[in-house]
């Protein structure tokens, strides 16, 4: 028989490495902006650390520490950073921060994972195809509007609920914020929880659990991994969403375990405050000392994030043969 | 929540049973299929398929690949309640019990009717709660009781003396081979009456795979086992009764030692002679 020859094309050596080279630099980038950010918003909060004009008004001490700002009168925090005697605590701004955040994941972790456990173990096909976009559809509502809605609707439907002095105050945020990060938990849960391999299922149905069983007993430890990620994540979007703190929350900053009293949040008080700042004073070398807090907080929360989610990855597809 | 108390009653129950009990409950077959038809949606792939299989024997379902081996194997145990869109007809017995409309439960059927998959499935758990996964759920809670049957059923699939010291490290430290033995043992510690197995050897090593086949030549001593295989020479060597399926119909069925030195339809030869498939 007369084989015909057959002439393969030559793969362009330098299309590849350009390609390659081009890839890189993208990813190189956006590796370079994060990095340059960080350094820009740091090198402004550096004063604190050195200029000694603006030590006089506030240095790490100050912020943290509870400070006696008025002879004679008790040590307090104390978040009044235009008054006569500026008064830089952070610590009050960090409970406020805490307070609407944990009241969100309150809120948005049962609801979150509670639909991502209906959708992907009991809902049917048809009921799924609904609920996800449903929900995902939540994640692109813009905060400003959620912010609104907890301002105006939420707030005066709380205060007649539960007879309350103040209207805007940690729980209206955090039920806003709540809402606003329930999309967060449910996609990245209801996605772990969807990619626990059917073969386990199917083992644990053979052995004669119910569903279940099935869904609580190796489903669910299964994507725990990812189901933490979900609540990671959905605290990083927590501690750092803005516009819907500086609208709902009252922007009083208060410290008391009471969940109703009004909070100041740090990321509402650099929105509310960073506009009107007297460049290169102490306050504005503050504002964005909380902004290098935010942003390291929200980077190590993130990441966490990520390796959990890599870590369920791997779970179901290294040894798993 | 009744019948859970039923099957772990049941199991421990069966794990007392002696050898001499056992044999005064035996019937002439340990389950029967009548008349068997099975559809995926509109998609007919067993037809009227009866076969009746004996107690303590390995009978080992052969046939080319789609030709409903796998679809039978799990209407035994009703693994296929859980596909949508599935439809079956006619009459499967374990014992006297239609395992289809004679019970209230369907875990009183997959807790006498155990299976082991073609992949290994093993949870992302202990080597120790995989194994006790099934007692567990089934309602069991002593824990010697458990302690004591995980340790049988390690033992009774070959891999007590592999895992013994390591019984809390997870499933995934064992090889493929340790690790469907271990989804043996899992099915075994809810004692079931019939194990299935479908093609349980076809990822593994030459070496697991004999290991597994020795195995099955003991179980069938105290399980009756209906296995899948593609392997013609496996099918020889672990079986008493052999079934031969083409295109969804059991076109022979019979002693394996008869279906493989002298099959009675042209089709059976031509497969075991690799002719096709
Ligand atoms: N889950 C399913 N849904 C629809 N069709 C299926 C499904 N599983 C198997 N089938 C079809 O049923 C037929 C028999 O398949 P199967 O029982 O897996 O064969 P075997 O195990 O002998 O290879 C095949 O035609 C296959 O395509
Ligand atoms: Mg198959």
């Amino acid at each position: 028989m007369n084989m015909k020859e057959l002439k393969f094309k030559q793969k362009s050596r330098l299309w590849e490495f350009l390609g390659e080279k081009f890839i890189a630099v993208n990813a190189f980038v956006a590796l370079i902006a994060i990095i340059l950010i960080f350094i820009f918003i740091f090198k402004e909060a550096v004063p604190i650390f050195t200029d000694p004009e603006i030590r006089e008004e506030v240095t790490l001490g100050k912020m943290v520490f509870k400070q006696e700002f008025y002879e004679g009168r008790d040590a307090k925090w104390s978040w009044q950073p235009n008054s006569e005697v500026p008064k830089y605590s952070l610590f009050a701004l960090f409970i406020g921060t805490l307070k609407a955040a944990i009241i969100a994941m309150l809120f948005a972790i049962p609801l979150g994972i509670g639909a991502a456990i209906y959708s992907s173990e009991f809902a049917g096909k048809r009921m799924r195809e609904i609920i996800k976009p449903v929900i995902e559809l939540l994640a692109g509502i813009p905060s400003v509007v959620l912010g609104f809605f907890a301002l105006i609707v939420l707030a005066t439907f709380l205060q007649n609920l539960f007879g309350l002095t103040f209207r805007l105050n940690a729980l209206n945020a955090g039920i806003a914020l709540g809402i606003a990060i329930i999309p967060i938990i449910f996609t990245v849960a209801e996605d772990a929880m969807t990619s626990v391999p059917r073969s386990l299922r199917e083992a644990a149905t053979a052995l004669g659990a119910n569903q279940w069983q099935v869904s609580l007993t190796v489903v669910l430890p299964a994507a725990l991994p990812g189901l933490s990620a979900g609540v990671v994540l959905g605290f990083g979007r927590a501690i750092g969403e803005t516009m819907i703190v500086l609208l709902a929350s009252g922007n009083a900053a208060i410290i008391s375990a009471n969940f109703v009293d009004s909070v100041r949040t740090f990321s509402a008080t650099i929105a509310a405050e960073l506009a009107e700042v007297v460049f290169g004073s102490g306050h504005y070398s503050v504002l964005f000392f909380i902004g290098s807090l935010l942003f390291v907080f929200t980077f190590i929360i993130n990441f966490s994030g990520d390796m959990l989610l890599t870590r369920i990855k791997s779970r179901f597809q290294g040894k798993m043969n | 929540m009744q019948a859970y108390n039923n099957s772990a009653d049941e199991i421990i129950k069966k794990s007392s049973i002696d050898e001499t009990d056992k044999e005064m409950y035996r019937s002439a077959y340990k389950m029967t299929i009548e008349n068997l038809d099975f559809w995926y949606g509109n998609n007919k792939v067993l037809h009227d398929v009866s076969l009746n299989i004996e107690e303590n024997k390995v009978t080992a379902l052969i046939g080319p690949s789609g030709c409903g081996k796998s679809t039978f194997l799990r209407t035994l145990n009703r693994m296929n309640d859980t596909i949508p869109g599935t439809r079956i007809n006619g009459i499967i017995k374990l014992d006297d019990i239609n395992i289809y409309t004679g019970i209230k439960d369907v875990s009183q059927i997959r807790t006498r009717v155990g299976m082991v998959f073609q992949k290994s499935n093993p949870f992302p758990k202990s080597i120790y709660d995989n194994v006790a996964y099934g007692l567990k759920v089934n309602g069991i809670k002593d824990k010697n009781l458990i302690a004591e049957l995980v340790e049988e059923s390690l033992i009774q699939a070959a891999l007590w003396d592999e895992v013994k010291d390591n019984l809390d490290h997870s499933a995934y430290m064992l090889s493929g081979g340790q690790q469907q033995r271990l989804c043996i043992a899992r099915a075994l510690a809810i004692r079931p009456e019939v194990i299935l197995m479908d093609e349980p050897a076809s990822a593994l090593d030459p070496i697991s795979t004999s290991k597994i086949e020795d195995l099955i030549g003991i179980l069938k001593k105290k399980y009756t086992i209906i296995i899948v295989t593609h392997n013609m020479q496996q099918a020889a060597r672990v079986s008493d009764y052999t079934a031969f399926f083409f295109q969804g119909d059991l076109v022979e069925f019979g002693a394996t030692k008869e279906i493989f030195t002298r099959p009675q339809k042209k089709k059976t030869e031509d497969y075991i002679t690799g002719r096709f498939g």
